[in-house]
C-alpha cells in the first residue's frame, strides 16, 4: 500500500509468508521421514531447507531495501525494537525448558532413584550421571576411559578460554556500536570483523571439545542424562552462536556498504542484543553445566 | 470513551481508494489485518468441524458398553486428534482471528504492528495443520494430546509428524503473539493510555505474554521426546537418569497457562458484549485488568495439579493445591464484575448476550468443578475420570467456544455490514446451551461414579449417563451447521447493518462504517 510519506509503513501484499509456511513445513516433513527412513526423507529435507534459505534472503532482502529506501519512521522503528525484545525473551523460555530439565534431573530424579532402591538398588546416584544402566562417570579430563565409562569436560580448559572468548565479544560488538555512533566506520567494521572472528573461535573449540568427548571421554548424546543435558544444551547455545556469527557477518557487510546512519541503524542492534543473549545463556552454562 | 470526529477517520477514508486485491493476492499474500482475521476465523470454523467429527466417533462407539465401531486404537487416535485439533487448530486460532479483527479497528491502528508476519502466522499454523491431520493416513498419535513419555517415546512416524507440527504451531503462536503484544504497545491512537484499552485489548495482550513465555518451552519438551525418540538421549529414561515425570512437569508448565491462553479472550469478548446489552458501562473496568493479570501470574505456579496422583512429595501437593485455589480469587473478581454489570442495567437479550450470560453461569460451573479437581484427596478420586472432561468442556466449549459464538454474532455484522438472522441466532443459542448441556453434564456422575476416561468401553452400569450424553453430542454437533448457516447467509446478505450496529455500544470498532472498510485509520483517531 502506498503509504502516506511519514505514516507507518504497511508493506504490500507479500508472497514471502506463503513461501515461508511452504519451505518449513517441506523442511520438518522431510526431517520427519528421513529420520523414520522413510523414502525420499533426507531429500525432501533439503530441498526444503534450500527453500527456507531462499525465502530468509528474498524476504529480508526485500525489507532492507525498504528501510535503505527510507520506508520506516520511528515508530516501525519501535515496532521492530519490541519485536527483537519479545523474541529474544522467547528464547530465553526455550532454554530455560533445558535448563529446568538440567535442575529438575540433577536435583530430584536422580537423588529419587537413588533412593527408590525397587529397581536399581546398587544406584548411587551422584552428578554427573549416566544413570542406573549407564555409563560410569570417572572424572573431568580422563583419558583412559574404559568401556562403560565416561568422563566430563572440566570447566577450566576449553569452556574457560570459551568463556573468555565471548565476553571479549561482546565487548568489540559495544565497541563496533559506539564507533557506529560516531560514525567511524572503519572502526566500526574492524571492530565487527574482530567480534565474528571470536564467534567462530568459540565454535571451532566448541567442536573441538565435542570431537574429545565422543572420541576420548566415551561422553556422547547417549551418555544418560548427563550426555543428554550437556549435549542439547551446549548445541542449542553453539547453534545460537553460530546464527548470531551469520548475523553479525552480513550486519558487518552491510556496514561496510553504508547502510547504518549513526542515529538510525535497528538492524546493528538486534544483532548486538541477540549476540548478548547468545552471552549471557553461555554464561549460565558455564555456571550450571561446567562449574557445578 | 468518544472520539474527535474532525480527526477521526471519516474525513480521511476517501482520499484513496484501494479496495481490496485480486483473489489469489487477496488470500494468500494478505498483509491486511481484517483478511487474515476471516481467514483465520475460516480455519478455526473449519477445524470445529474436523475435531467435531472426531467426537462424534469417540461418543458413537460410547453409546453403549462393548466394542462396536472402532477397535480401541483408533478410538485412542480419535481422543488425540480431538483434543489436539480443538486446542490448536479451534480454539487458538478462533481468538487469534478475533484478535486480528478487532485489536486495530479497536485500538484505532491501521493495521497490525507486522502484517507480513501476521500473514505467515496463520500459512505456518494451516501447514501444521496439513502436517497434523496427515497422521491419520500413516497412523496417528494415539497417546493423548499430552504427549506423555514413556508412551509417547513408542509409535512410529506419526509421533515424530505430530511433533515437527507442534512445532510449527508454536513458531506459528509466536510470532502471533509478538505482534499482538507490539500492536497493543505500540499501535495505539494518541490518548489511549493503557488503562483505557478495551478489556478485549487487555485480554489478548496479557495473553499474548503467555504465549511468548510458555510457547518455547512446549517446544523444548517436544524437542527432548524427538531426541529420546530418535538419537538416544535420556531426558525420560530413568535407565539413564532421566523421569518420564519430568516430562509431565514441563509440558504443564506450558499447560496450565495454556488454558489461560484459551479463556482470556473469551473473558474479554464477554466484556464487551455484556455492558452493550445491559447498557451500563463494565463494572469495576482496573479490578477486571488486574484479575486478568493475577490470573495470568498465578498461571505460572499451579501447573502441578494436573499430576496430583503421580507421586510428588507432600509439601508439592500441598503448595499446587493452595496456588491452584487462589486462582478462584481473581476469577471471582471477573465473575462479581460481569454480574454487576448486568445488576439494574436495562437488559435485552439478542443472540450475543444470550451467549456471554450463559458463558458467565456455565463457565463458572466449570470453575467451581475445577475447584473440586484442585483439592488433593479428592483429585485422588476424579483424576483421569470423565469428571476431569465434564471439568474442562465446561471451560473450554461454554467457556472458550460459546463465548466465541457469541463475539461472533456481536461482531459479524461489523464485518459483513449484515444483520444476521435474529431467530436463527436464539434458535442455534437454545440448541447450543441445552445440547451443550445434555451432553455434558451427566459426564459429571459418570466421572464421580468411578468411569475414566481415554478407553472405548464401560462397565455397563454407566450405559445411561452415556447414552444422555452421547445423544446430546450429536444433537450439539448438528446444531453447529445452523451456525455455518447463520454465518454465510450472513456474509452473503440481510439487513444493512448501521456502523453502530447495537444501541450505543463503547469502542472504536463502532465508529467506522459496516462493513468495516478494507483500510480503516490510516489517520489515527483521537481519544478524549
Ligand atoms: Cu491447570
Amino acid at each position: 500500500m502506498s503509504s502516506a510519506p511519514g505514516s507507518y509503513y504497511l508493506p504490500n501484499p507479500s508472497p514471502w509468508p506463503l513461501i515461508a509456511a511452504v519451505s518449513v513445513f517441506t523442511l520438518v516433513t522431510g526431517v520427519a521421514l528421513w529420520i523414520n527412513n522413510v523414502g525420499a526423507g533426507f531429500t525432501i529435507a533439503m530441498v526444503g531447507l534450500a527453500a527456507v534459505l531462499f525465502m530468509m534472503f528474498g524476504w529480508w532482502r526485500a525489507v532492507i531495501n525498504e528501510s535503505v529506501g527510507g520506508n520506516y519512521n520511528s515508530e516501525v522503528d519501535l515496532s521492530f525494537r519490541m519485536t527483537m525484545g519479545w523474541f529474544i525473551f522467547s528464547e530465553v523460555m526455550f532454554f530455560c525448558a533445558f535448563f529446568g530439565a538440567l535442575f529438575y534431573a540433577r536435583n530430584l530424579a536422580v537423588p529419587w532413584l537413588e533412593e527408590e532402591m525397587l529397581l536399581w538398588g546398587s544406584y548411587t546416584g551422584g552428578w554427573p550421571t549416566a544413570g542406573p544402566a549407564g555409563a560410569a562417570h570417572i572424572g573431568a579430563d580422563v583419558h583412559d576411559v574404559g568401556r562403560g565409562q565416561f568422563g566430563t569436560i572440566g570447566a577450566f580448559g576449553i569452556p574457560i578460554l570459551n568463556t573468555i572468548l565471548l565476553m571479549t565479544s561482546s565487548i568489540t560488538v559495544t565497541l563496533a556500536h559506539h564507533a557506529l555512533r560516531h560514525g567511524d566506520r572503519g572502526k566500526l567494521v574492524l571492530w565487527l570483523a574482530i567480534t565474528v572472528a571470536l564467534g567462530a573461535a568459540f565454535m571451532y573449540y566448541q567442536v573441538e571439545e565435542y570431537i574429545e568427548a565422543y572420541s576420548h571421554l566415551g561422553l556422547t548424546l547417549g551418555t544418560g542424562i548427563y550426555g543428554a543435558t550437556f549435549f542439547m544444551l551446549t548445541g542449542f547455545h553453539g547453534m545460537h552462536v553460530t546464527i548470531g556469527a551469520i548475523i553479525l557477518f552480513i550486519i558487518m557487510l552491510r556496514c561496510m556498504r553504508g547502510h547504518f546512519k549513526a542515529e538510525d541503524h535497528f538492524a546493528f542492534e538486534a544483532a548486538a542484543w541477540y549476540w548478548h543473549f547468545v552471552d549471557v545463556v553461555w554464561v549460565g552454562l558455564f555456571i550450571f553445566v561446567y562449574i557445578m | 470513551m468518544a472520539t474527535d470526529h474532525t480527526h477521526g477517520h471519516d474525513g480521511h477514508d476517501d482520499h484513496h481508494d484501494h479496495g481490496p486485491p485480486p483473489f489469489f493476492t487477496r488470500w494468500f499474500m494478505s498483509t491486511n489485518h481484517k483478511d487474515i482475521g476471516t481467514l483465520y476465523l475460516l480455519f478455526s470454523l473449519a477445524m470445529l468441524f474436523v475435531g467435531g467429527s472426531m467426537a462424534m466417533v469417540i461418543r458413537a462407539e460410547l453409546f453403549q458398553p462393548g466394542l462396536q465401531f472402532v477397535d480401541p486404537h483408533f478410538f485412542n487416535q480419535m481422543t488425540t486428534m480431538h483434543a489436539l485439533v480443538m486446542i490448536f487448530g479451534a480454539v487458538m486460532p478462533g481468538f487469534v482471528g478475533f484478535a486480528n479483527w478487532m485489536l486495530p479497528l479497536m485500538v484505532g491502528a491501521p493495521d497490525m504492528a507486522l502484517p507480513r508476519l501476521n500473514n505467515m502466522s496463520f500459512w505456518v499454523l494451516f501447514m501444521a495443520f496439513v502436517l497434523l491431520l496427515s497422521t491419520l493416513l500413516v497412523g496417528a498419535p494415539a497417546g493423548g494430546w499430552t504427549m506423555y513419555a514413556p508412551l509417547s517415546i513408542q509409535g512410529g512416524l506419526g509421533i515424530d509428524m505430530m511433533i515437527f507440527a507442534v512445532h510449527m504451531m508454536g513458531i506459528s503462536s509466536i510470532l502471533g503473539a509478538i505482534n499482538v503484544i507490539v500492536t497493543c504497545l505500540n499501535m495505539r491512537a494518541p490518548g489511549m493510555t493503557l488503562m483505557k484499552m478495551p478489556m478485549f485489548v487487555w485480554t489478548w495482550l496479557i495473553t499474548s505474554f503467555l504465549l511468548i513465555a510458555v510457547m518455547p518451552v512446549l517446544a523444548g519438551a517436544v524437542t527432548m521426546l524427538l531426541t529420546d525418540r530418535n538419537f538416544g538421549t535420556a531426558f525420560f529414561d530413568p535407565a539413564g537418569g532421566g523421569d518420564p515425570v519430568m516430562f509431565q512437569h514441563i509440558f504443564w508448565f506450558f499447560g496450565h497457562p495454556e488454558v489461560y491462553i484459551m479463556i482470556l479472550p473469551a473473558f474479554g469478548i464477554i466484556s464487551h458484549i455484556i455492558p452493550t446489552f445491559a447498557r451500563k458501562p463494565l463494572f469495576g473496568y482496573d479490578s477486571m485488568v488486574f484479575a486478568t493479570a493475577g490470573i495470568a501470574f498465578l498461571s505460572f505456579v499451579v501447573w502441578a495439579h494436573h499430576m496430583f496422583t503421580v507421586g510428588m512429595p507432600l509439601s508439592g501437593e500441598l503448595f499446587f493445591m493452595y496456588s491452584t485455589m487462589l486462582i478462584a480469587i481473581p476469577t471471582g473478581v471477573k465473575i462479581f464484575n460481569w454480574v454487576a454489570t448486568m445488576w439494574r442495567g436495562s437488559m435485552t437479550f439478542e443472540t450475543p448476550m444470550l451467549f456471554a450470560v450463559s458463558v458467565v453461569v456455565l463457565f463458572t460451573i466449570g470453575g467451581l468443578s475445577g475447584l473440586m479437581l484442585a483439592i488433593v484427596p479428592a483429585d485422588f478420586q476424579y483424576h483421569d475420570t470423565y469428571f476431569v472432561v465434564a471439568h474442562f468442556h465446561y471451560v473450554l466449549f461454554s467457556g472458550a467456544v460459546m463465548a466465541m459464538m457469541g463475539g461472533a454474532y456481536f461482531w459479524l455484522p461489523k464485518w459483513t455490514g449484515h444483520m444476521y438472522n435474529e431467530r436463527l441466532g436464539k434458535v442455534h443459542f437454545w440448541l447450543t446451551a441445552i445440547f451443550f448441556n445434555v451432553t455434558f453434564f451427566p459426564q459429571h456422575f459418570l466421572g464421580l461414579a468411578g468411569m475414566p476416561r481415554r478407553i472405548p468401553d464401560y462397565s455397563t452400569q454407566f450405559t445411561e449417563f452415556n447414552q444422555w450424553s452421547s445423544l446430546g453430542a450429536f444433537g450439539l454437533g448438528i446444531s453447529q451447521l445452523l451456525f455455518v448457516y447463520i454465518v454465510f447467509a450472513c456474509i452473503r446478505g440481510g439487513k444493512q447493518a448501521t456502523a453502530e450496529v447495537w444501541e450505543n455500544p463503547e469502542g472504536l470498532e463502532w465508529t467506522v462504517p459496516s462493513p468495516a472498510p478494507h483500510h480503516t485509520f490510516e489517520t489515527p483517531p483521537r481519544i478524549s
